[in-house]
This record gives structure tokens, C-alpha cells and sequence, in this order.
């Protein structure tokens, strides 16, 4: 009969102590990896917006007049393609997930202090070359 | 002649979180047909193709499947990689190999355990999601993801994995294989998994082949199809071989997975001893232009993707059927004759993963 295979299994978890963890109360578990969710540093953002060109999701808006950048966390997927992309260092991956949001909120909105100049407008001449 | 009823079953039932509707034709307590239907969740992620660049629709393949994502994005890569004729270096390769390996065992614990409580069995339910869990773990420690891995790009992968956590996993992999095994002599030996699975819903060979079955459900009825065996990523110098069972009944099928899971192990053993030290991508210039099937092994079976790019950093189009979409025929095939009470069973044999069938 082979109606007990399960026994010693049975046995050990009942000895054993609980597989699970009382999260929330008890933080969960996070690697030095995880990719929990974006942070940004308006102090050191330079306005190039690759983090918004780059975003798979159209999470991430930058409006240079305004001086706004914003991140939607409702859309924002934490794939940490802008992490990457940023030459800046302003934005970084945190570990930590954000408690979870049960209504649409308005994007997460901060201010930043350098805005990138426009580039000063092309001859003619450049123009006809480059066409 | 008894009566004929018309019992639905699903799309909210309490067998799986899956949206699949099944119209079950009864005669007393027996089924005698049935009417699939599907398309309650249907997402439109083949048309955000022309919206994404074709970099970052990566990140979309990725999310058609929660639990297959990994190979999804493989998938796709590596059908934009032959589009642009990129060749992706070989420590990549079995990056991707282990990572492919990672996400098929996690499916397949995922999926012991729900055929476990389909069958009424808890305590085994329980004990593969708990073995599964440490799947996860080495997923979230090498890639930064529990489930969406986020690892695979056009032209290489985005992370390594550093010797040390290799040579971890390499050790942690035998008191693991140890713990599956206990596991697996449960779905293989018990009786009362036996008595409850053998016999029911059998597929036979043919049948497997001409309803065009994939992944487990075609191999438990003897159709040695594993498209692992062309050597896609790394398996070329793995030394894979398909795992196949001839009985083509619930059990079989559930053996096919259960010993895929030892497979796994065994192949991700194999890649770590065998990695080779190198680049991890290559830069991609231009824009895929052509045309190209890219086919990938899935737990589930075999995926397509059909990619078209016409010069321009938007693909033109993507069609991708999934191993569900082509498992749904035979399932048809496999429930009449079974009791109403045998079919959560019948249809988690075939591993339905209704979500990403529609896309």
C-alpha cells in the first residue's frame, strides 16, 4: 500500500514552524535587486527627458516650461528601463514596494530646478545640407 | 434516454482564477459535450506593437503571461534578433537557459499544486507552493523580479548573475531536487492520486497529433514534441531530451510535469557547470525589417510569435499563439465521457492559462 507516502512530509510540517510571514507586519522579503518602485531626485535632473521617452508605459511626464516632472504610479510598471537610461543619476530603484492605492490619484508631481536650454535655432544653410 | 442539460462552467468557478466558460452538456451526471468560449479579458497587446518601440515592447511581451514571462520575452527577442541578424553572445545564452529553466519549474510546482487541490489533496497543494516559493526567491535574487523578470533584451539580457550566487544556486539545487522528489513520488506513487487520475480523459496519440496538441499534453500521449530539442538559447549543448509518457490519461500528463520538474533541475545544473565567461549583450543598431516565426518551449507548450517589421522602430505586426489556444481542442476532445465532478481535473490537466490565450 502506498497510501502513506505523504506521512513524512506530513510529520515534518507539523514539527516545523509556519512557511509564511505576517506581512505587513513583518516587512517581505527583498533582494539588493528588487525592483520595488522609482524614486527621483529633482535636485540633480537635467531635463533631458529620456526618462519619459523611454518609459514603455507613459508613466514618466516632463513639461520643461513648467519645470514639472511627474510618474504616474498607477502606470508605472517599475521595469527600471528609466534607471537605466538616466545620465544623471536622478532617478533610483528602491527595494521598498508602496503601500497599495485603491483610487486614482493625480501623478506624483515634483518640482525641478534646472531646465535644460533649448538649442539655439539651425541656419538655412545647415538645414538643406542635412536634408 | 436521460435527459440533456446545460451546466456553464466558469468563467468565474472555483477551480482556477482563469476567465475560460465551458459549456457542459450532461446526460444524468456524465458529460457528453461540450462548447468552449473564450475572450473575457482580451488586452489588445498585439496591437501596442505599433505603438512601442521595438526595444521597449519587450517589457509588454513580457506582461502577456504572469507566470510564462520570461519566455515570453525571449520569445520575442529572439524573433526581433533573427529579423535584424543579430548573434547574441553565449554567456547570455545561458543566462536566458537558466532563467527559462527558473520560470518552467516555478510553472510546474505552480501548477502540481493547483492540480493538487483540484483533486481535494490540500496538504500537496500546500507543499509544492511552498517549494515553488524558493523558486522565487532565487528569481527575485538574480533578476530583481518574482515573476516579471524584466532580464531579457533585444541583443543580449540586462543582468548577470555573479559567480558566487551561481555557484549558491548550483548548491542549493540538490536539496531541492530532494524535496521535489518527495513531492514527486507523492503525484507518482500515492494511491489515491492514482485511483483518482488514471484512466480519466485519455488522449490517444493520434488524436494528440491531428487536434495539434502542445507541450504536456502532447508528450503524455506519446508525441515526442519538445521544441526545446532544435536548440534555441542554450539547449544545443545541454544535451536536452523531451520527457514523454504513452498513456495519454490525467495521470500521464501529470507525470510528464512532475518529471520535467527533475529535467529542470537537472538542466540548470548542467548550464551553471557549463557557463562560459563573455559579454553579456551586443549593441543593436538599425530596425528589423522582415519577417519571422519565433517559436519557444513554454511549460505549457510550444509559443509563436509572428513578428513583422517594415524598416521603421515600430513593428508592423505581432501574432502570438499561445500553448493554451492550441491545448483548448483537444480538452474538448478529452471531457466527454468524464463525470462533472471529474472535470476541474480534465481541464487543469491541460494547464489552462486562459489570460495570456487572449492577450
Amino acid at each position: 500500500m502506498s497510501i502513506f507516502q505523504m506521512t513524512r512530509t506530513v510529520i515534518r510540517n507539523l514539527t516545523g514552524g509556519p512557511a509564511t510571514r505576517q506581512y505587513p507586519a513583518v516587512p517581505a522579503r527583498t533582494s539588493a535587486l528588487t525592483r520595488g518602485h522609482v524614486a527621483f531626485d529633482p535636485s540633480t535632473c537635467r531635463s533631458c527627458g529620456l526618462c519619459s521617452r523611454r518609459c514603455p508605459c507613459v508613466a514618466i511626464r516632463l513639461d520643461k516650461e513648467a519645470k514639472v516632472w511627474e510618474i504616474d504610479r498607477m502606470r508605472c510598471i517599475a521595469c527600471g528601463d528609466c534607471v537605466e537610461g538616466c545620465p544623471f543619476g536622478s532617478l533610483t530603484m528602491e527595494q521598498t514596494y508602496l503601500p497599495p492605492v485603491v483610487e486614482q490619484r493625480a501623478a506624483e508631481r515634483y518640482t525641478i530646478t534646472y531646465v535644460k536650454p533649448e538649442k539655439p535655432a539651425k541656419k538655412p544653410a545647415e538645414e538643406g545640407a542635412g536634408a | 434516454m436521460p435527459e440533456r442539460i446545460v451546466v456553464p462552467f466558469g468563467p468565474q468557478h472555483p477551480v482556477l482564477p482563469e476567465p475560460i466558460h465551458l459549456d457542459l452538456v450532461l446526460e444524468d451526471e456524465k458529460v457528453v459535450d461540450v462548447i468552449p468560449s473564450i475572450g473575457y479579458i482580451h488586452r489588445g497587446l498585439e496591437q501596442l506593437v505599433q505603438k512601442r518601440e521595438f526595444t521597449e515592447y519587450v517589457y509588454v511581451a513580457e506582461r502577456i503571461c504572469g507566470i510564462c514571462s520570461f519566455m515570453h520575452a525571449l520569445c520575442y527577442c529572439q524573433g526581433v534578433e533573427h529579423i535584424m541578424g543579430i548573434e547574441v553572445p553565449d554567456r547570455a545564452k545561458y543566462l536566458r537557459t537558466i532563467w527559462s529553466e527558473c520560470s518552467r519549474l516555478h510553472s510546474h510546482l505552480l501548477w502540481l499544486g493547483l492540480f493538487a487541490d483540484g483533486m481535494g489533496f490540500e496538504n500537496l497543494f500546500m507543499r509544492s507552493w511552498q517549494l515553488r516559493e524558493s523558486v522565487l526567491d532565487v528569481l527575485e535574487d538574480t533578476t530583481g523580479g518574482r515573476v516579471i523578470q524584466g532580464t531579457c533584451k533585444v541583443g543580449g539580457v540586462r543582468r548577470d548573475i555573479e559567480k558566487g550566487k551561481l555557484d549558491e544556486m548550483h548548491r542549493a539545487l540538490d536539496p531541492f531536487e530532494e524535496k521535489c522528489r518527495e513531492i514527486g513520488d507523492v503525484f507518482l506513487n500515492d494511491d489515491t492520486v492514482k485511483y483518482r487520475l488514471q484512466g480519466l480523459s485519455v488522449l490517444s496519440k493520434d488524436e494528440a497529433y491531428a487536434l495539434g496538441a502542445v507541450g504536456p499534453t502532447a508528450r503524455a500521449s506519446g508525441v515526442p514534441m519538445d521544441h526545446r530539442e532544435t536548440g534555441y538559447a542554450a539547449y544545443g549543448d545541454l544535451g536536452f531530451k523531451p520527457v514523454v509518457e504513452t498513456a495519454g490519461d490525467c495521470y500521464a500528463r501529470c507525470a510528464v510535469r512532475v518529471k520535467e520538474v527533475y529535467a529542470s533541475i537537472d538542466l540548470i545544473r548542467r548550464a551553471i557547470e557549463q557557463i562560459p565567461e563573455g559579454p553579456l549583450d551586443v549593441k543593436v543598431k538599425g530596425t528589423p525589417d522582415g519577417e519571422y516565426f519565433s517559436r519557444v518551449e513554454q511549460p505549457r507548450g510550444e509559443v509563436i510569435h509572428y513578428l513583422r517589421g517594415d524598416g521603421t522602430k515600430h513593428l508592423a505586426r505581432a501574432r502570438i499563439r499561445t500553448p493554451t489556444l492550441a491545448n483548448i481542442p483537444p480538452l474538448v476532445k478529452m471531457l466527454p465521457g468524464a463525470q462533472l465532478a471529474d472535470v476541474p481535473v480534465v481541464v487543469l490537466s491541460i494547464d489552462p492559462c486562459i489570460s495570456c490565450t487572449e492577450r
